[in-house]
């Protein structure tokens, strides 16, 4: 297979220089190499925010430990978080929707390509300043000061009054100018997928990831403009005499709160439903089967877009609203869980009656599966603000979205990458480093998640940098320490995967999974312009319909 | 195959057990009475409405959990690949209406009855009206301590709080008034209430009526500063008559004791006296805790150490070596000053 591989340009590089060759990649508006440069970001960030995460968990080890000062301590997990949300999360996502929403549709590339170039570079600067704060904080004599102001930044804990020096200007800078890059990059999205389908791919013929992606990017428009806008209120606090959210001036708390949520949490159905989507695109595709209930999946996640714009408050189940706003706040959170439960039966009934194919993809997404069932039911107890005025704020609420984010987004984003690897780079993803791999993080994650979510029915807070004993909480936060160790051992065999395989790793062929939608016609990687011709569709499985001619779906559809 | 299909039952089996360990141990946490901060081992009424309704939502998310795993490990089994199927593709099936709609309006029924749950125990704990034998408290979050006002009492004092056991009979429960003099924070007695954020600019109320006397411990738990995690709460639930022999103790001006003389006049010529008040002196600072009564309190800098003398030695000439960020200044006393300083505190009963 590898003998008779296309030859195209890209290969040539090895004997351009390398000047021309970094000079290809930062220049290029090309939405494959964009959506690799997004992954590559993001994996760095991924192991830089993960080293953090382990100085947290060393800290908190053993009550009373002295591995990190106080301050220290707080700049961690504000970095921690923050890195993850917002440097991590995000641009894998938009990585993964860059590079695969024109395959999947049929198209040369995005709608905007030079936006798409500019808006990966705004995110790329929004990190880098975030990273600068280090030394530019507090000028270079303050060498060591990140932002301390934990990744929601309460006002008044920002106003100068508390946050002197830069550490917050560096906070507020990253989040405002990855901002404008992720509206950029959710309005490429929305206008690649509502103008560049191929023949004949209507939208209800459009493969999921597509019909997902469209959601997550209306939704990034609606949510990431509030916390725009108060990134600006915020500097106009600290720098023009404003007093939005300076109490001390009677400016309003609360106020920093609800733009910061109402953000904030359609932030988590942003980066989770692209992981809906890949799950939507891989089960089947392991199962044999096509996605159980194709039109009600979309309807649920438009339905999971709309409702999740109205639940926000229930970050705020102790701030001291009234009875009726609690009320108000618990019935639309759980009123989620009703379309997230139907994607949860969508997949299960795709995988029931398949023939399902252990590959490492497909095990990451039935670790996802189990993970995001606990992580929705420890969120409806949240969302009940009766129980949640006792989980709220507590190590409970960590490990319910830590469930989330790790159980579900960063399973899914690996499920996606041993999936699609093949695609990116021509070759396989080693099979056997890949279940290892699997099972070690598997095993790290539950030691982890499934222990933290007692501490906080024990009465431990978040962001405490150290606690004191006997209550309860001593063997429990060692044993998640522990588990943390066996998910880095996990990463570093993941990373050493992607490196190996990237030059040893056997020739993947078009369509080495036996898939179904148009990505999978192109060659691997595919070449710069997609598709020789572009192809025209008839149903939602297009290769499908090729390899199936006597009963293509085309004819149920 | 064989063996996939037994490490996918292992992991399964792990994940259970490692459920039922942590169902374990909160229970064996429940039973243990030295632990304190519980929300499973609740001690007054609306900790009490919220652990029924938390018993409640669990048991039905319980209910949730078990069907939909089983389903999960038993699709995963029974549909998994078999080498005499390679080659072959299963039924092509594309979804169905009336599985959908099950799987729908049963959900939607469960989230009916989960809202009406919470909504009733919302209204019980939020809505409760006063009654006439309620103690009136006001907390105050400070960066990192809290003070405590009893408005009707004329009492002052900081980071342990007394009130009083509530007879259900003749309810005396606790009403507080939550404010903020800089960051946000929020007051958590885990066996006493859920908790309640104190925001500057937007005070707060929450109540507590204790079912049994006893030391009941909590912290502080919104993020508020670098000292966010040495803001420890400690509520001392006392008995009728100790409770009144303890706000008649704290009504009293300072004892006056001629033999600390020295002490008191250092205390009043430095900075000591910018921040803390010592009823019936010059000294009336805020900033700080209230000291006219320091030694009737167990512990110092908001529970960060035990109130002995050399806690308090140590605290007075470097606190950043108890609680490194508190914007307590190290005072930089000589030895003979800083002597007479705890012996002057000592004798502040």
């Amino acid at each position: 297979m590898s003998s008779n591989a296309i030859t195209i340009p890209g290969v040539q590089i090895d004997e351009k220089p390398w000047v021309d060759t970094l000079h290809e990649w930062v220049t290029t508006v090309d939405h494959k190499r964009l959506g690799v440069l997004y992954i590559l970001y993001a994996l760095l960030f991924l192991v830089i925010a993960g080293v953090e995460a382990l100085i947290i968990r060393i800290q908190l080890m053993f009550p009373h430990n002295h591995f990190v000062s106080p301050g220290v301590f707080n700049r961690l997990f504000t970095m921690h978080g923050t890195t993850m949300v917002f440097f991590m999360g995000m641009p894998i996502l938009f990585g993964f929707a860059n590079y695969l929403v024109p395959l999947m549709i049929g198209a040369r590339d995005m709608a905007f390509p030079r936006l798409n170039a500019f808006s990966f570079w705004l995110s790329a600067l929004g990190g880098f300043l975030l990273y600068f704060s280090l030394v530019g904080a507090n000028g270079l004599y303050g060498a060591g000061n990140a932002p301390d102001v934990g990744w929601w930044a309460y006002a008044p804990l920002t106003a100068r009054a508390f946050s002197p020096g830069h550490s917050t200007d560096y906070w507020t800078l990253a989040l405002l100018v990855s901002g404008f890059g992720s509206i950029g990059t959710a309005i490429n999205i929305i206008a690649t997928i509502l103008c560049m389908r191929c023949p004949g791919m209507k939208l209800n013929r459009m493969p999921l990831l597509a019909w997902l992606n469209l959601v997550m990017a209306g939704m990034v428009l609606l949510a990431v403009s509030p916390l725009t806008a108060a990134q600006f209120m915020l500097l106009i606090d600290r720098y023009l005499g404003g007093h939005f959210f300076d109490t001390q001036a009677g400016g309003s708390a609360m106020l920093w709160m609800h733009f910061f949520w109402i953000f904030g949490h359609p932030e988590v159905y942003i980066l989770i439903i692209p992981c809906f989507a890949f799950m939507s695109e891989i089960i089947p595709v392991f199962s044999r089967k096509p996605i159980f209930g194709y039109p009600v999946m979309v309807a649920a996640t438009v339905c999971i877009g709309f409702v999740s714009m109205s639940v926000w408050a229930h970050h705020m189940f102790s701030v001291g609203m009234n009875s009726y706003a609690n009320s108000f706040f618990t019935i639309t959170t759980m009123a989620v869980g009703v379309p997230t439960g139907i994607k949860i039966f969508n997949w299960l009934g795709t995988m029931w009656g398949g023939r399902i194919q252990f590959k490492v993809p497909m095990l990451f997404c039935i670790g996802f599966l189990f993970q995001f069932l606990i992580a929705g039911l420890t969120g409806v107890m949240l969302g009940s603000a009766a129980f949640a005025s006792q989980l709220t704020l507590s190590y409970f609420v960590v490990a319910h979205f830590h469930y989330t984010l790790v159980g579900g987004v960063v399973f899914g984003v690996f499920a996606a990458i041993y999936y699609w690897y093949p695609k990116i780079t021509g070759r396989m993803l080693n099979e056997t480093l890949g279940k290892l791999h699997f099972w070690l993080f598997l095993i790290g994650f539950h030691l982890t998640f499934d222990l933290m979510h007692i501490p906080g029915l024990l009465g431990m807070p978040r962001r405490i940098y150290t606690y004191e004993p006997g209550r309860g909480w001593d063997t429990l936060n060692l044993l998640i320490s522990v588990g943390g160790f066996i998910q880095a051992i996990a990463v570093v065999i993941f990373v050493a995967n992607l490196v190996i395989s990237y030059f040893k790793g056997k020739t993947a062929g078009n369509d080495p999974w036996d898939a179904w939608t148009l990505e999978w016609s192109t060659s691997s990687p595919p070449p710069a312009y997609n598709f020789a011709s572009i192809p025209v569709v008839a149903s939602r499985r297009p290769l499908w319909d090729l390899k199936h001619p006597e009963d293509p779906d085309s004819q149920y559809e | 195959m064989q063996r996939k299909q037994n490490s996918i039952t292992l992991s399964a089996l792990f994940m259970l057990a490692l459920l039922f360990l942590s169902l374990a141990t909160v229970a064996a946490a429940a039973t243990d009475p030295t632990n304190g901060t519980n929300i499973f081992a609740p001690a007054s009424t609306p900790a009490k409405m919220v652990a029924h309704l938390s018993v409640f939502v669990l048991a039905i998310t319980g209910i949730i959990f078990v069907v939909v795993f089983t389903l999960l490990v038993y699709s995963v089994i029974k549909f998994r690949g078999r080498a005499v199927d390679a080659g072959r593709e299963p039924a092509q099936v594309y979804g169905s209406t009336q599985i959908e709609l099950a799987w729908t309006i049963i959900p939607i029924l469960i989230v009916i009855v989960l809202f009406l749950a919470t909504a009733r125990a919302i209204h019980a704990v939020q809505d409760a009206p006063e009654p006439a034998g309620a103690v009136e408290v006001t907390a105050i979050g400070h960066q990192y301590w809290w003070e405590f006002r009893y408005p009707k009492l004329g009492v002052v004092t900081a980071n342990e709080l007394h009130i009083p056991v509530s007879d259900p009979a003749n309810p005396t429960p606790t009403f507080l008034t939550l404010l903020s003099a800089d960051t946000d924070h929020s007051f958590w007695i885990p066996e006493l209430a859920g908790k309640t954020d104190l925001i500057p600019n937007h005070p707060n109320r929450m109540w507590m009526d204790p079912l049994r006397t006893g030391i009941f411990l909590g912290q502080c738990a919104q993020y508020c500063g670098v000292q966010h995690a040495k803001m420890l709460l400690r509520v001392s639930v006392d008995s009728p008559a100790d409770f009144a022999a303890w706000a008649r103790g704290q009504q009293q001006p300072a004892v006056q004791d001629a033999s600390v003389a020295t002490g008191r006049r250092v205390f009043e010529s430095n900075a000591c006296m910018n921040c803390h008040a010592v009823a019936g002196t010059n000294a009336n600072g805020r900033f700080g805790p209230d000291l006219t009564h320091l030694m009737t309190r167990a512990t110092i800098a908001s529970g960060a150490a035990t109130n002995t003398p050399e806690n308090l030695r140590l605290w007075i000439q470097d606190p950043n070596a108890i609680k490194p960020g508190s914007l307590m200044p190290a005072m930089k006393l000589s030895d003979s000053d800083l002597d007479a300083v705890v012996s002057y505190m000592e004798t502040l009963r």
